[in-house]
C-alpha cells in the first residue's frame, strides 16, 4: 500500500473510466439492494409491532404472542433436522472422501448433489404423498411402545404429517450442502498426517479419528451452522408437510404441531389483507434477523479457521 | 496389544501358508455375512408376510438385513481380529450405510415423480392453460410461460450486476468497499427465499398500493436470490485466470478494460457460463417468493408488468393445495408439473457441466 504513491499511474482512457465506473456501480447495487431489503422490511413491519387483535385479525392478543410459537417451531424443526442430518452428512462425506474407490468418488458426490437440485415444492409433494404415509406406522409403534418418553407422547397423528416428518424432509434438503462442505474439508487433510497415522499401524477409522476429524472440526461446525441457516428459512416443504396449529409443544408425533415462520407466511400471505400483511412481514423480518445471526456465526468460524490453518 | 496375542497363537498352533493374513477375516467374508444377513431377514419377512397375509416387502427385508449386518460384522471381526479391527469394520459399515441411507430419498423421489408424473405428461398439459378448467384436463402452459418469463427477467437483472460485481471484486476492488461488498454478498447468500419474496412485495406495494402481484415483482425477488450466487461463482472463475495473461496484455500496452474484455473474460467464460446456469437452475425451482410476489392465476399472462403471473413451482403448490373435484385430476397435474420442473432443472445442471467440460480453456499447450 505504501508503494502506491511511487507507482506510475496508468493512463485513464474513456473506456477504462466507463468500465470501472460500471463495475463500481454494480458493486454498489449490492449495497443498495441489501439496504433496501432491510429498510423496506423494517418500514413495513413497524405498524405490526404495536398492533392489537382489533386491528389485525390474525392476532389473538398482541404481536409477540403471535410470533413466539412460530419462532419456537422454526428453531425446533431446524434443530431436529440438523440433529438428523449432521451424522449422516459426516458419514457420507467420509465415505466419498476416504472409503469409496477414487474413481467413483466424484460421481458419488454428483449423485448427492442431485438432491440439491430438487425444488422444495417437489420435496413437499413427496413428503405428503410418500414419506408421511410410510412413516406413520413407525410413529404409532413408537407411541404405543415408547410413549413414556416425553418427546414421543401420544396421541399419535393419523396422517403422519408431524413436526418429525417435516424435520426429516428438512434434513434431506440440507444434506447436500452439509455433505459438500464436510467433503471439501476432509479432502484438504494433509496427506502426510494420514500416512503417518497409517504408518504407525492405525486402522482406517483410527487414522480418521486422529487426523481427519480434528483437522475438519471447524469445517464440520460451519457446515452444520450453514445447514441450520438453510433449514431455518426453508418454506414450502414445511408448509406442505406439516399440519400446524400454532402452539409451543415439544411432542414429535402428535397432530398438534408448532408452525414455522416461513411456512406460516407462505400459507397466510395469499389471503392476507390490511394490517395482517404487516404482521406477516414483521415475522419475516424476525426470520431474517435470526438467519443473519446464524450465518454470521458460520462466516466467523470459517474466517477464523482460514487465519489459523495458513491455507488460502 | 490385544491384537498381537491371538495372531501369535494362530501362527504357532496351526501352520498357515501366509502368516500376514492370519487372524484376519478372509476378503469375501463381509459379503458373505451381508448376504446371510439379508437372507435371514428375507426369510423372517416371508414368514411374517405369510402369517399376516400381506405381500412380501422387499424394501423392508433389505433394510432390516442391512441393519442386521452391522452388529454381526462387528461380532465376527471381534472374535477373529480383535477389538480395534472390529471397530474399524463397524465404522466402515456405518459410513457406507450413511451413504446408502441418503440414496433412499433420492431413489424414492425419482421413482415417485416419474410414475405419478407420467399420468398427465401429455400434449394437452403443454399446450393449454387452466382457464375455465375444473376437474380433468387443462395444462400448465401459463405456468411454463410464467416461469420462463420471470426467470428470464431475473437473469437479465442479475447477470450484468453479478458479473460486473465479480469483475469489480477481482480486478478493481481494494479496501473498505470491496470488503463490505464481499461481506454483503455472503449475507445475501443467506437470505431466506421467503424474505426475498416479502421484500419484492413490500417494494412494489409502496409504488402500486397494497395487494399488488406482478410478474416483475417475482423477477426482482428471484434476482435477489440469484445475484449472490452469480457473484460467488464468477468471482471464483475470474480468480483462476493466471496473472501472467493480464501482465502480458499490459506489457503490450492494452488498456485495462480491454484486457478484461478480451483476455480475462474469454479465458474464464466457460466457468462463468456454468455458474450462471447453475444459479438459474437454483432459482427456477423457488416457490415461496413467487407465491408472495407474483401470486397465481389460471390464465395466460405474457406481460410481466401487468397482473398476476403463475409459475411452475407455484402451479404445483396451488394444484395440491386447492384440490377440486375429482382430486386425482389436480394431484396428477401437480405431479406432472413437478416432473417437468425436475426435468428442466436436471437439463440445466447437465448442460452446465457439459459447458464446463467442453469449453474449458486449454492450458499448458
Amino acid at each position: 500500500m505504501s508503494s502506491a504513491a511511487t507507482t506510475i499511474k496508468a493512463k485513464q482512457r474513456p473506456g477504462d473510466r466507463v468500465f470501472s465506473g460500471s463495475a463500481v456501480f454494480a458493486g454498489s447495487m449490492i449495497l443498495v439492494t441489501l439496504a433496501a431489503v432491510a429498510i423496506f422490511l423494517i418500514v413495513q413491519s413497524i405498524p405490526a409491532l404495536f398492533a392489537t387483535s382489533d386491528e389485525a385479525s390474525i392476532l389473538t392478543t398482541n404481536f409477540w404472542d403471535y410470533v413466539l410459537p412460530l419462532l419456537f417451531g422454526t428453531i425446533w424443526a431446524a434443530a431436529l433436522a440438523l440433529l438428523m442430518a449432521l451424522p449422516v452428512s459426516i458419514g457420507i462425506a467420509l465415505f466419498i472422501s476416504h472409503y469409496a474407490p477414487r474413481r467413483l468418488a466424484s460421481v458419488l458426490g454428483y449423485i448427492v448433489d442431485l438432491l440439491a437440485a430438487v425444488p422444495s415444492v417437489v420435496f413437499g409433494l413427496w413428503g405428503i404423498g410418500v414419506l408421511a404415509p410410510a412413516i406413520q406406522p413407525v410413529y404409532s409403534w413408537l407411541v404405543t411402545n415408547l410413549g413414556w418418553f416425553p418427546l414421543f407422547a401420544g396421541p399419535v397423528s393419523g396422517t403422519g404429517r408431524t413436526i418429525l416428518t417435516a424435520a426429516v424432509v428438512l434434513a434431506v434438503m440440507v444434506l447436500p450442502i452439509m455433505t459438500a462442505i464436510c467433503r471439501e474439508v476432509f479432502l484438504q487433510t494433509p496427506v502426510l498426517h494420514e500416512e503417518a497415522a497409517l504408518a504407525l499401524g492405525a486402522t482406517r477409522w483410527e487414522m480418521i479419528r486422529m487426523s481427519v476429524l480434528p483437522f475438519g472440526r471447524s469445517g464440520i461446525i460451519s457446515a452444520s451452522v450453514l445447514g441450520l441457516g438453510r433449514a431455518l428459512g426453508e418454506t414450502m416443504a414445511v408448509a406442505m408437510v406439516l399440519s400446524a396449529s400454532g402452539v409451543i409443544s415439544f411432542q414429535l408425533l402428535t397432530s398438534v404441531n408448532p408452525s414455522t415462520i416461513a411456512a406460516n407466511i407462505a400459507l397466510s400471505f395469499p389471503e392476507a389483507y390490511g394490517l395482517n400483511v404487516n404482521v406477516l412481514i414483521a415475522t419475516g423480518l424476525i426470520l431474517f434477523v435470526v438467519t443473519f445471526a446464524v450465518n454470521a456465526f458460520a462466516r466467523w468460524i470459517v474466517s477464523r479457521r482460514k487465519e489459523f490453518s495458513g491455507a488460502n | 496389544m490385544t491384537m498381537t496375542k491371538p495372531e501369535a497363537e494362530t501362527v504357532t498352533s496351526t501352520p498357515i501358508a501366509n502368516s500376514l493374513t492370519a487372524g484376519r477375516l478372509p476378503t469375501p467374508a463381509p459379503w458373505i455375512i451381508l448376504g446371510t444377513a439379508i437372507a435371514v431377514s428375507a426369510a423372517l419377512f416371508a414368514v411374517l408376510g405369510v402369517a399376516s397375509g400381506a405381500g412380501f416387502d422387499w424394501g423392508g427385508a433389505i433394510i432390516v438385513g442391512g441393519l442386521l449386518y452391522v452388529p454381526s460384522i462387528w461380532l465376527f471381526s471381534r472374535l477373529v481380529e480383535g477389538g480395534r479391527r472390529a471397530k474399524d469394520r463397524l465404522v466402515t459399515a456405518l459410513v457406507t450405510g450413511a451413504f446408502l441411507l441418503a440414496m433412499i430419498p433420492l431413489i424414492s423421489l425419482a421413482i415417485t415423480v416419474v410414475t405419478f408424473g407420467l399420468a398427465r405428461f401429455d400434449a394437452e398439459f403443454f399446450n393449454s392453460s387452466m382457464r375455465n378448467v375444473t376437474g380433468e384436463g387443462g395444462g400448465a402452459l401459463h405456468a411454463i410461460v410464467g416461469t420462463l418469463l420471470m426467470t428470464g427477467a431475473a437473469a437479465i437483472i442479475s447477470i450484468p450486476i453479478g458479473l460486473l460485481t465479480s469483475i469489480y471484486l477481482v480486478e478493481y476492488g481494494r479496501g473498505r468497499l470491496a470488503q463490505g461488498i464481499t461481506f454483503l454478498v455472503d449475507v445475501m447468500t443467506g437470505i431466506p427465499s421467503i424474505v426475498a419474496g416479502l421484500f419484492a412485495y413490500a417494494l412494489f406495494a409502496i409504488f402500486f398500493g397494497p395487494g399488488i402481484r406482478l410478474g416483475i415483482a417475482g423477477a426482482v425477488a428471484l434476482s435477489v436470490l440469484m445475484i449472490p450466487v452469480v457473484v460467488r461463482s464468477s468471482e471464483e472463475m475470474l480468480r483462476l485466470v493466471p496473472n501472467e495473461l493480464r501482465e502480458a496484455a499490459y506489457a503490450l500496452g492494452v488498456p485495462k478494460w480491454l484486457t478484461i474484455v478480451k483476455v480475462v473474460l474469454p479465458t474464464s467464460i466457460a466457468g462463468i457460463t456454468t455458474g450462471i446456469m447453475l444459479s438459474i437452475a437454483r432459482v427456477i425451482g423457488e416457490t415461496a417468493p413467487l407465491l408472495i410476489a407474483a401470486g397465481f392465476t389460471q390464465s395466460m399472462n405474457y406481460n410481466l408488468f401487468e397482473g398476476r403471473m403463475s409459475s411452475l413451482p407455484v402451479f404445483v403448490y396451488t394444484q395440491y393445495a386447492n384440490q377440486g373435484n375429482p382430486p386425482e385430476a389436480y394431484l396428477d397435474r401437480a405431479w406432472a408439473a413437478a416432473l417437468t420442473l425436475i426435468l428442466i432443472v436436471m437439463a440445466l445442471n447437465l448442460l452446465a457441466r457439459l459447458v464446463a467440460r467442453f469449453f474449458a480453456p486449454k492450458f499448458g499447450r
